[in-house]
């Protein structure tokens, strides 16, 4: 029995309406972790909803594959019906509760904030030292931090940082309680939920390939995920990698051959080819299986997320080439203050999704192996599908 | 992909294929694959496609081991003991087997036009040694076969219906198309019909069953209208098979008329009793678990009054089921419950407390064969017979839906259509649902509507293809 009319949110109420009827069918049971994870339900919590959203990665398949896909009365488009439901959830568990509304115009609140900390980086530098420092030329160990102090960026990129661990956290917490207690998670389940995630596994139409054009196949999305998501990670690396070789007395700007610079370097590609191959994918996605909110306005937070990921890594780059002229001071202003905006908006932009997504696998991966021993059944690679 | 609209002259293929489901896409790939050009012609839009393929979930397939997806061997004799236990002999043996024989190839033959599988994993257990399951159904199986076709160049056209063949000596020599722009002619050298049943066309089915056919829902698509099958029979093709014999299970009443498909199935008559618009009790509820049933309620309700029957629960069963898609009436009392859904009062409080007084045994469990049952009630209730006494008290309305019908036409092995006299089409073939009554005299197993399809649409295909080149 649906209890439609008691939920909060249309949107809840039609994730659950669309849940009723897979659960009558479970045709799609063979293509991602959604619906093994509704199959262990017969009827289902706001929480344990915004579960399934957040446990959606969108692939599509099940769109193409389904029977009463729209033009049926029935109007079954799960992902769809997920993502705006997934985008609505960032916002309930957001930490501060008052910051919610960053969400419903994220693209307006993250351009503000980059131009914001770009003005304040360049009128701090200007206010600390005289704008002759700023224009001029430095090179070798420690050139940098002729314009900034090195404490100082790690004292403010820190409590940066921390904070949104901080606010990420927070809003984990809540979402992970909303759908309800589990209990003795074991290592394993974390561990498969790691390897879900780095292999993007539910991107893949289990085994038949995303589809996110038409019912035609297409392994772009997934390529283009790994490039942003490895180029996030190296670009992380970096900066660590950096701190440390700060500390052991090696000072920035590095050589070109520098550990610190390839990963830099490497990393940045990869978040610039990444997430314009995503904007691409997102301009050839089929309207279909669009959600209305993914329309490149100021509530299209992927898109925002996307551009706040380029501006990163080009202002890096551009760092790199500019970094022996006079214009090294105003750029490293430049990307200073758009990695600043990232850092504390990181909680309240697309990059939840990870966060997300991530607890929803391990919970995924948790819950199958009670009922079923096992995580969810995934079709035999091609061989052993094969017939004797 | 574009394509210009037909053009003034006449089209010609080698190949005309009618139909647009797993029989129709079998056969024209294997058609185009043996060096024919193929023209499919899909009376469906092309969102519509595939008719009742698109509601389809697996299919059966013998086969010597398993193979990590299929749990273990089912050999040909075992599935041959099935068809024969099913369709109590009424069967054509030669066809039969023929089908069972080659059913062992489809896995491969499907895989390689793309078509994945998975393991069975809730609820349908017992078929996952026999059937092989579509990864994503029956839709995710049509829109591989439909990505091969493209590829290998097919002509596929939606939206366009087959109205018209013509028929010298035997032979095939054009056919009559309509789509948007109107008429055309093909000029194909070969034809396969592959347009399924006639369980959409409720004047047909009125024709076999009486007036009550008006009143029964189509679980599958509206296209499959009969229109080939029917023309086939004027042109004096032997029909084969029974027009009453159909597949017809009992579905939630509230359901759409057409293509409601899979979801609209009702887990709860066993957990209640069933009330015809009489308020009366026509038939015993708790005889087997459901899955086992809901085929001959199909029939039960279709004999009753309207053609409706009335589920009535309390409260102590509502959460044993799997919940319907479409929510159940509910009231606090029965007489309210009644009012809502139209059938009088007193005579179901009279019916129900004959009922209540009725139930016996004490050790309630849905997931075998209980104890509770009636006592000197007739119908009887032979399990899970607990009084209905508990409020709230819910209703469901059951509908007869039908399937698919078995009426079609007379194949050889090759698959070519057989006339009346006997005589053979040389270049005239016919697959699927049109001619599952060769192999399907009455009866049905789980799955063999797939098998039929596939095995009879490479056939076909293979059939035509080596026709027109020769
Ligand atoms: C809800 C449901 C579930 C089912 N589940 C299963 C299952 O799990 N396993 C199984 O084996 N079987 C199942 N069946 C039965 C199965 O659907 C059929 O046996 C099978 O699909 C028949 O295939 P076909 O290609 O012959 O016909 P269809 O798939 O029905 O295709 C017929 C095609 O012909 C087209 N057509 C009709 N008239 C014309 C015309 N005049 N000109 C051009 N085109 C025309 C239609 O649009 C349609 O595309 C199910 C049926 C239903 C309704
Ligand atoms: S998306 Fe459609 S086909 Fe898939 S499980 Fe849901 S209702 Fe069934
Ligand atoms: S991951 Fe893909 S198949 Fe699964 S629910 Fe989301 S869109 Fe559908």
């Amino acid at each position: 029995m649906s209890a439609t009319d008691a939920f909060a949110s249309p949107n809840l109420a039609e994730v659950d309406r669309q849940m009723n009827f897979c659960n009558a069918c479970r045709y799609c049971e063979g293509l991602c972790a959604v619906f093994p994870a509704m199959e262990l339900r017969r009827v289902f919590t706001p929480g344990e909803l915004d579960y399934l959203s957040n446990l959606c990665h969108n692939c599509g398949a099940c769109f193409y594959d389904c029977q009463y896909a729209p033009p049926h009365e029935i109007a079954i488009n799960v992902p769809v019906a997920m993502a705006e439901l997934r985008e609505e959830s960032y916002a309930r568990y957001a930490w501060p509760r008052a910051l919610a509304p960053v969400f419903a115009r994220n693209g307006v609140w993250l351009t503000v904030g980059a131009a914001l900390f770009v003005a304040l980086f360049i009128g701090g530098f200007m206010a600390w030292k005289d704008p002759q420092v700023l224009f001029g030329v430095h090179v070798g160990e420690g050139a940098f931090y002729k314009i900034m102090p090195h404490y100082g960026m790690v004292g403010l990129f820190g409590a940066a940082f921390l904070y949104a661990i901080v606010a990420s956290v927070m809003s984990l917490v809540t979402f992970w309680r909303a759908a309800g207690p589990i209990e003795g998670l074991s290592a394993i389940s974390v561990a498969r939920a790691m390897h879900d995630a780095a292999t993007l596994r539910y991107l893949d139409g289990g085994g038949m390939g995303c589809m996110h054009e038409s019912e035609r196949p297409s392994d772009r999305r997934r390529l283009y995920h790994h490039f942003t998501f490895y180029g996030f990670l190296l670009c992380f690396a970096a900066t660590g990698a950096g701190t440390l070789y700060h500390y052991a007395g090696v000072e920035a700007p590095y050589p070109y051959w520098h550990p610190v610079v390839i990963l830099g370097v490497l990393g940045g590609i990869g978040l610039i080819v990444g997430p314009l191959g995503l904007l691409a994918t997102r301009r050839e996605r089929d309207p279909a299986i669009t959600s209305a909110n993914a329309d490149g306005s100021a509530r299209d937070m992927g898109t925002a997320f996307i551009i706040m990921l380029v501006a990163t890594s080009a202002t890096g780059l551009l760092l790199l080439v500019l970094r022996a002229t006079p214009l090294m001071g105003i750029t490293l202003a430049l990307h200073l203050g758009v990695v600043f905006a990232l850092f504390v908006s990181l909680p309240y932009s697309k990059f939840v999704h990870g966060i997300y997504r991530f607890a929803a696998l391990v919970r995924h991966a948790h819950e199958q192996r009670v009922a079923h021993g096992a995580p969810a059944a995934a079709p035999a690679p091609a061989a052993e599908r094969r017939a004797a | 992909m574009k394509r210009p609209t037909a053009p003034p002259g006449a089209l010609k293929v080698d190949v005309l294929v009618a139909g647009g489901g797993n029989a129709a896409m079998c056969a024209a790939i294997t058609a185009a694959r043996n060096g024919a050009s193929v023209l499919v012609v899909e009376k469906a839009p092309k969102a519509w496609r595939g008719g009742n393929t698109r509601h389809t979930r697996n299919m059966r397939v013998a086969h010597d081991e398993g193979n990590g997806i299929l749990t273990g061997p089912y050999p040909f004799e075992e599935f041959w003991d099935d068809l024969q236990r099913v369709t109590k002999g009424n069967t054509n043996e030669e066809l039969a087997t023929l089908t069972l024989e080659r059913s062992k190839e489809l896995w491969d033959f499907l895989w390689a036009q793309g078509v994945r599988f998975q393991p069975s994993l809730g609820g349908t257990l017992s078929l996952g040694r026999t059937n092989a399951f579509f990864l994503g159904g029956g839709r995710s199986m049509l829109n591989a076969l439909y990505r091969t076709a493209e590829d290998l160049g097919i002509d596929i056209r939606y939206d366009t219906e087959l109205i018209d063949i013509d028929v010298e000596d035997g032979f095939f020599t054009g056919a009559t198309i309509r789509d948007g722009d109107g008429t055309h002619r093909v000029e194909a050298r070969g034809f396969v019909a592959a347009s399924g049943g006639f369980e959409a066309d409720l004047d047909w089915l009125a024709d076999a069953w009486g007036p009550p056919a008006k009143n029964f829902l189509v679980r599958g698509t509206p296209y499959n209208t009969g229109s080939v099958l029917r023309l086939l029979i004027d042109k004096g093709f032997d029909q084969i098979g029974d027009p009453q014999q159909c597949h017809c299970v009992a579905i939630d009443g509230r359901a759409p008329k057409f293509d409601g498909g899979i979801v609209t199935r009702l887990d709860c008559v066993p957990f209640g009793i069933v009330l015809n618009a009489e308020g009366e009790r026509f038939y015993d509820e708790g005889e087997d678990f459901w899955p086992k049933r809901y085929a001959i309620w199909g029939r039960l309700v279709a004999a009753q009054p309207d053609q409706v029957g009335h589920v009535l629960i309390d409260s102590k069963s509502i959460n044993l089921f799997m919940p319907s898609v479409y929510p159940p009436e509910r009231a606090d009392t029965l007489e309210e419950l009644c009012q809502k859904i139209g059938i009088d009062p007193t005579k179901v409080a009279e019916t129900v407390a004959t009922f209540n007084a009725a139930c016996r045994g004490s050790h309630f469990d849905h997931t075998v064969h209980d104890d509770c049952h009636t006592e000197g009630l007739t119908p009887p209730k032979t399990h899970w017979a607990r009084p209905i006494d508990t409020p709230p008290f819910y209703a469901y309305s059951l509908r007869p839906g039908i399937t698919f019908t078995y009426l079609g036409i007379r194949v050889d092995r090759e698959g070519h259509m057989l006339f009346a006299d006997g005589a053979v089409s040389p270049n005239m073939f016919a697959a699927g649902e049109i001619m599952a009554g060769n192999i399907l005299g009455e009866g049905y197993l789980a799955g063999i509507g797939m098998t039929i399809g596939s095995v009879f649409g490479r056939i076909a295909g293979q059939g035509v293809s080596t026709y027109v080149r020769n």
